[in-house]
């Protein structure tokens, strides 16, 4: 078994660092402390901390303000409530006003799998990234995580990551010796020539394992890391198509808006092959953990393995 | 700048705010011109600014909460030095900077408002940031009655008294009209004072178009230490033109030749009165 770790704890200890650097440096949460592993940096650096309440919407407003006094303000609340009910405060406060404001969405996607529908992120990769100036990261391991904030933190762009809330495996290992984060690029983490995986998030770990499987069967897949979901490494895309044929995406989001629509959307206009896009379906979810909605929903190492095989017989 | 200069400031942004509203067939004139005397006292008495230097730290914040009465703002950027008067005359048209809401562009501008409810949080942002750094600059927010059923304005005003940001003043601008008609009928609003005080602010009522008025309570902020200042200014929309005034439907509304060149008329006369004076 890989070594596991939270990216939110990660992502608070990154933090605690760059802020005891830079005084300047300024988080704020909406009663999401615990949820968002801040309790250390609460206690380190209470002057460096704002609490909002339960107020999402005044939550992303205030840290607009802050950034306007040269502040450096980094929210942390859960993912579900910030990009629905913060959704105009985010795109206008923060995107369009060009703020310097960083955005973390703990417990994205199905993190929050037994508490139902209204704590699952489903719509935000579709909703985000059609806000122009706003990055979006989606981490795949903790080690990523930590080295996202910690290339953002030099730059005044609006950003906002989405992480999930359970340990999850490591997959930047020492051994594997790849750079873990370049903003805008995607990582080739195996290579193949029968078709490519493409994952985000936590499922890039699930793709791996698919990926063990396929080689099994003598099926040579490629995994591609889609970190920054925007701005979107296309180029990566493109030679996926190029070279591979065929590609499977696998995403912690709805089938509609996210990775796979949009990878479609550049392999249609640019090297048309067979694409599969594998996500949550349209529909309110069954209740479970992560990994057992993934497994329900073909999003594990068998049902992502099972669907390239099936695409495989499409490939020309 | 005296009580009387004020007073004909305010006529001629009233003047420039309805030419751009005239020329580009467009604008939302009754709040514009409700806010005129709010507008002019701040940009002209009440913020300390340096408009060769709109990033300057020192500078008090104002952040308009109500953005679509855009028209008025540029007007008295414009006449403080911000940008050339001369470039009112593109407001609305094919790739203005000047457009129908404020925009962080503009020099003198903050941030991008419009989407109603915003202000006041981004305000409570850059104050509590200013008293991090214990600095003196203050931030005023103008928020309009009708956005106040927004309740991001709620959140916002618990965050302010819970700070204890007595550098924070709102100005409501309060015309008691919307777009649909009478506030009271559409989402009532009263008792507003009581509603700001039990949310820990402390408040004052004023004539909002009367500019000793205006002056004296927003040179008297805050009003209490410890407490964000919230002053309900009473006004009238569509304040300054006779037509329009008391008129929800002059919301937004572009007057035609007749009624403009009436109005620029009773502007003439307006200076006319206060010079004499």
């Amino acid at each position: 078994m890989s070594k596991t770790m939270a990216c939110r704890e990660a992502y608070s200890a990154a933090l605690l660092e760059l802020a005891k650097e830079d005084p300047n440096i300024i988080v704020i949460s909406s009663d999401a402390r615990g949820s968002c592993s801040l309790n250390t940096f609460v206690k380190t650096l209470p002057d460096q901390y704002v609490e909002i309440g339960i107020a999402e919407q005044n939550e992303i407003g205030v840290a607009a303000g802050l950034s306007v006094v040269g502040k450096k303000p980094y929210v942390c609340a859960p993912a579900c409530f910030l990009t629905a009910r913060s959704l105009e405060q985010i795109k206008v406060d923060v995107a369009y006003s060009h703020q310097n404001v960083k955005i973390l969405g703990v417990s994205g996607g199905v993190s929050y799998g037994a508490l139902g529908s209204s704590h699952h992120t489903l719509h935000d990769i579709a909703a985000l990234r059609c806000i122009p100036d706003l990055a979006l990261i989606i981490p795949s391991d903790a080690v990523q995580t930590a080295a996202a904030l910690r290339t953002v933190a030099q730059t005044k762009d609006a950003v906002f990551f989405r992480i999930g809330r359970e340990k999850v495996p490591v997959v930047y290992t020492e051994e594997l010796g790849i750079e873990p984060f370049v903003l805008g690029k995607a990582n080739t983490l195996k290579e193949g020539s029968d078709l490519t995986l493409v994952a985000c998030g936590e499922l890039v770990y699930h793709a791996l394992e698919a990926e063990k499987l396929l080689e099994g069967q003598g099926i040579k897949a490629r995994v591609l890391d889609i970190s920054t979901l925007k701005p979107f490494d296309e180029e990566a895309i493109i030679k996926a198509a190029r070279e591979t044929g065929a590609i499977v995406t696998v995403e912690e989001h709805s089938v509609n808006g996210g990775l796979g629509a949009t990878v479609c959307q550049i392999v249609c206009a640019n090297h048309p092959v067979p694409v599969v896009t594998l996500g949550l379906p349209d529909e309110y979810l069954a209740t479970g953990t992560s990994l057992e909605l993934f497994g329900e929903y073909g999003l594990d190492a068998k049902g992502i393995a099972e669907s390239a095989r099936k695409l495989l017989q499409r490939k020309r | 700048m005296t009580i009387e200069e004020l007073k004909l400031e305010a006529v001629r942004t009233r003047r420039a705010l309805l030419s751009m509203i005239y020329h580009a067939k467009t604008g939302h004139t009754g709040g514009a011109l409700s806010s005129a005397d709010i507008m002019t006292a701040l940009f002209f008495k009440i913020l300390t600014l340096d408009p060769a230097n709109p990033s300057w730290e020192g500078r008090d914040y104002f952040i308009l909460s109500k953005g679509h009465c855009v028209e008025g703002y540029l007007a008295v950027l414009a006449a403080r030095g911000f940008f050339p008067t001369s470039e009112l005359e593109t407001f609305s048209s094919f790739k203005s900077r000047l457009i129908g809401h404020p925009n962080n562009k503009i020099p003198g501008i903050e941030m991008n408002t419009g989407a109603l409810g915003h202000g006041l949080s981004i305000s409570v942002g850059i104050a509590i940031g200013l008293k991090k750094d214990r600095k003196p600059n203050r931030v005023f927010t103008l928020m309009g009655d009708g956005e106040l059923a927004e309740g991001s304005v709620w959140e916002a005003a618990m965050a302010a008294s819970h700070y204890k940001l007595d550098n924070l003043v709102g100005i409501i601008d309060r015309n008691h009209l919307q777009i649909s008609g009478s506030t009271e009928d559409v989402m009532g609003l009263e008792p507003l004072a009581k509603r700001w005080e039990s949310f820990g602010w402390e408040v004052k009522e004023i004539d909002g178009n009367a500019m000793e008025e205006v002056v004296q309570a927003l040179s008297s902020v805050p009003l209490k230490p410890t407490k964000p200042t919230m002053i309900i200014a009473h006004t009238t929309k569509g304040k300054g033109v006779k037509e329009m005034e008391h008129v929800a439907s002059w919301h937004h509304g572009v007057p035609n030749q007749q009624l403009f060149e009436q109005a620029m008329s009773d502007f003439d006369f307006m200076e006319r009165e206060l010079y004499h004076e």
